[in-house]
């Protein structure tokens, strides 16, 4: 394989790793800072990607579709919080992933019944379409650069609001006590909002900016929840430097073990038998990346909690 | 006087409407999936099975509806309830192969018939096939084996090739290759659900390919031809119907123009069926059909025609009577092989723009008269 190739995958890894973030780090705050398991977080992905894609085609402006994306996904967050979460704080997680998966079937089918049961369109814009030549030579698509730039952005953003600002005070505070910051008169209810609000946000964003490149279709966010959940585990839940780190982890190993895995064992087996093994353990790479992980450290690499 | 009269005209007119095939009807089980991800598919199917019941006129068919929800497992309890407490004779609907290798074998084993408007494994064709088990479909291998047919044909020398690494995608590659017999560029398995295809546009780029197959049903397709148009690789893609139906094509959209594929139905083949099944279709559901609701009515009919020649109490009469496939199929002729599975004509189309909608026209005709590599392995 050239080094080109071998370039180009990397940045292929990356770009899946920066999208994966943005689901992840939703999950991780609602997670670490309210003790709750969101299994319908990918629903709201999937929110974000049907707002975009029905705003694109009454408008035609990706941008516009963009915001309608990030607002629909926080109106629906919010919504869901003060109806059905809020009630399950004081749940054990049984009962949690129990609300919440129930919630996976109202929205799904919620989606279905507005949308209708065909797949719909979301292109991306003509001003980010075709591919550019990087220094190099490497022909790139440049959308997938302007994903990149726009998932590196979000998380500089996210680190900064976090580390810098009151309302991420607050949501360090939660994650460490959360009777004590209720006790000093924080509004812990509105807090939780915001945070469940801002996660949901973030996944409708991923939503909307993969749903250009992919299917916009009901069921679209499960299979990224799963990869979200990996990601939280390996960076250690509750984490958002954990989730940047596992996110670009599970992104790289999942594409470059996607591509060379099959080319290791073509050197020593016959090419359709080599796919076939390759393929399949490639499919495995990411949780046995994920087992290794935990064995080194059990809460993950930036786990707080024991 | 005129009121004897009137009646006598309408025992009459009772008696013609009445089968010719006497019985209390027939009772037909339809599970399909219905929500979720893969809903289209089956609301296709029914459609079209039920807009053939409709124009047809018969009120002695009764179609009991249930979703699978694309689960095996529930799919197995739907036809445990249809056959014992609904009593059903016929049960069809299934799209997908792994809920019909769980519903089929033991449904035609306890003496019902099942008709398939789509999944036709070819464990199912071949040792497992069973005098009660019609595919009114295709055999799963046939569209595969036909884009390879037409790659050879069309001359093409290095074609690279990838399908999702689970049983489909195996087979869909091995009926591929056993009509393309030539060089590959390379040959990829992606992981089944996979969104981001990325990486295989690389490989595809770097291996000097001069063409490219692939199998990918559902989104998975949707979202390797958005990224392929995007990408800047420009070489011709030829693949079975599924990622190139009408259902799909709105979320493909301008990135499908011009991709070969190969179906056994197309909207316009020119035959007096099609033409009614068409505008049917559009005037009763107000949008264009698609392959599996071509499949959904040609079985409602294969169903009618059967109807109209023997009781279906009468097994042996019944299933020869299905065999003989006397209807007026969309897809102009059509016949069965000795293992249940048709004969027939496999078409290239070209995805193309009509007005302002992205659809499919035939451009060639990549076999005549195919039917399945599993005739000779299937003994009844």
């Amino acid at each position: 394989m050239s080094a080109l190739l071998l370039i180009e995958q990397i940045l292929n890894g990356l770009q899946s790793g920066v999208m994966l973030f943005l689901m992840a780090a939703g999950l991780t705050l609602v997670f670490g800072v309210m003790g709750l398991i969101n299994l319908a977080h990918g629903s709201l992905y999937m929110v974000g990607a049907f707002a975009a894609a029905g705003a694109a085609a009454a408008t035609g402006s990706f941008v516009v579709a963009l915001v309608a994306a990030l607002a629909a996904a926080a109106a629906a967050g919010a919504l869901i919080e003060m109806l059905v979460i809020r009630r399950l704080y004081e749940r054990d997680h049984l009962d949690q992933v129990l609300a919440t998966f129930a919630l996976i079937l109202i929205l799904s089918e919620g989606t279905r019944w507005l949308f209708g049961s065909f797949p719909l369109y979301l292109d991306v814009p003509d001003w980010l379409s075709g591919s550019v030549t990087l220094p190099g030579g490497i022909q790139y698509p440049l959308y997938r650069l302007a994903i990149i730039v726009v998932g590196l952005a979000v998380a500089a953003g996210l680190f900064g609001l976090i580390s810098r600002t009151r309302l991420g005070i607050r949501i360090r505070a939660g994650e460490a006590d959360r009777e004590m910051i209720a006790a000093l008169g924080v509004d812990i209810s509105k807090l939780y909002t915001m945070v469940f609000a801002l996660g949901a946000a973030l996944a409708g964003l991923a939503g909307a900016l993969v749903g250009a490149i992919q299917s916009v279709q009901v069921g679209m966010g499960e299979p990224v929840l799963i990869l979200a959940f990996v990601v939280i585990v390996i960076g250690g839940i509750g984490s958002i430097k954990g989730a940047f780190i596992g996110a670009l982890l599970v992104g790289l190993t999942e594409t470059l073990g996607g591509v060379l895995l099959p080319q290791l064992f073509g050197l020593f087996m016959d090419p359709s038998a080599a796919t076939t093994v390759g393929a399949s353990l490639a499919s495995m790479a990411i949780y046995i990346l994920m087992a290794v992980v935990l064995i080194w450290r059990p809460s993950g690499l930036f786990g707080v909690r024991a | 006087m005129k009121m004897t009269k009137l009646a006598a005209l309408a025992a009459a007119t009772m008696l013609a409407g009445m089968p010719a095939a006497w019985a209390e009807g027939v009772k037909v089980g339809m599970i399909t999936t219905l929500s979720g991800g893969g809903a289209g598919l089956g609301i296709d199917a029914r459609d079209g099975f039920m807009l053939a019941v409709k124009l047809a006129g018969r009120d002695d068919l009764d179609v009991v509806i249930e979703d699978d929800q694309r689960k095996p497992e529930i799919a197995v309890q739907l036809a445990d309830k249809m056959i014992q407490s609904e009593k059903v004779d016929v049960l069809t609907g299934i799209i997908w192969s792994n809920l019909a290798m769980a519903v089929v074998p033991a449904a035609v084993a306890q003496g019902k018939f099942y008709l398939s408007v789509n999944a036709a494994p070819s464990a199912l064709a071949g040792k497992g096939c069973n005098p009660n088990y019609f595919s009114v479909s295709y055999q799963n291998d046939n569209l595969h084996e036909a884009a390879g047919a037409y790659l050879a044909k069309a001359g093409f020398k290095k074609p690279f090739i990838l399908a999702p690494n689970y049983p489909a995608g195996k087979d869909s590659l091995t009926g591929m290759k056993r009509f393309y017999t030539g060089e590959l560029a390379g040959e990829v398995y992606t992981k089944l659900g996979q969104t981001d295809y990325a990486a295989e546009i690389a490989q595809i780029r770097a291996s000097g390919a001069d063409s490219v197959f692939f199998f990918l049903p559902g989104g998975m397709g949707i979202s390797f031809m958005k990224q392929y148009a995007d990408s800047g690789v420009n070489l011709p893609v030829v693949g079975p119907a599924f990622s190139f139906d009408q259902g799909i094509l709105g979320a493909v959209g301008q990135a499908a123009l011009g991709v070969k594929n190969t179906s056994q139905w197309s909207k316009d083949i020119d035959n007096a069926a099609n033409k009614a099944f068409v505008d049917g279709f559009q005037a009763e559901y107000g949008r264009l059909p698609s392959l599996y609701a071509a499949q959904g009515f040609d079985t409602a009919n294969l169903l009618i025609s059967a109807m109209n020649k023997a009781d279906v109490k009468d097994a042996d009469a019944f299933r020869a009577a299905l065999k003989e496939a006397d209807f007026p199929s969309v897809r102009g002729k059509f016949s069965f092989a000795s293992n249940n599975h048709p004969i027939q004509d496999i078409y290239v189309r070209e995805v193309v723009m009509e007005g302002d909608v992205i659809t499919n026209k035939i451009v060639d005709t990549a076999m005549t008269d195919h039917a399945n590599a599993y005739v000779d392995a299937c003994k009844m």
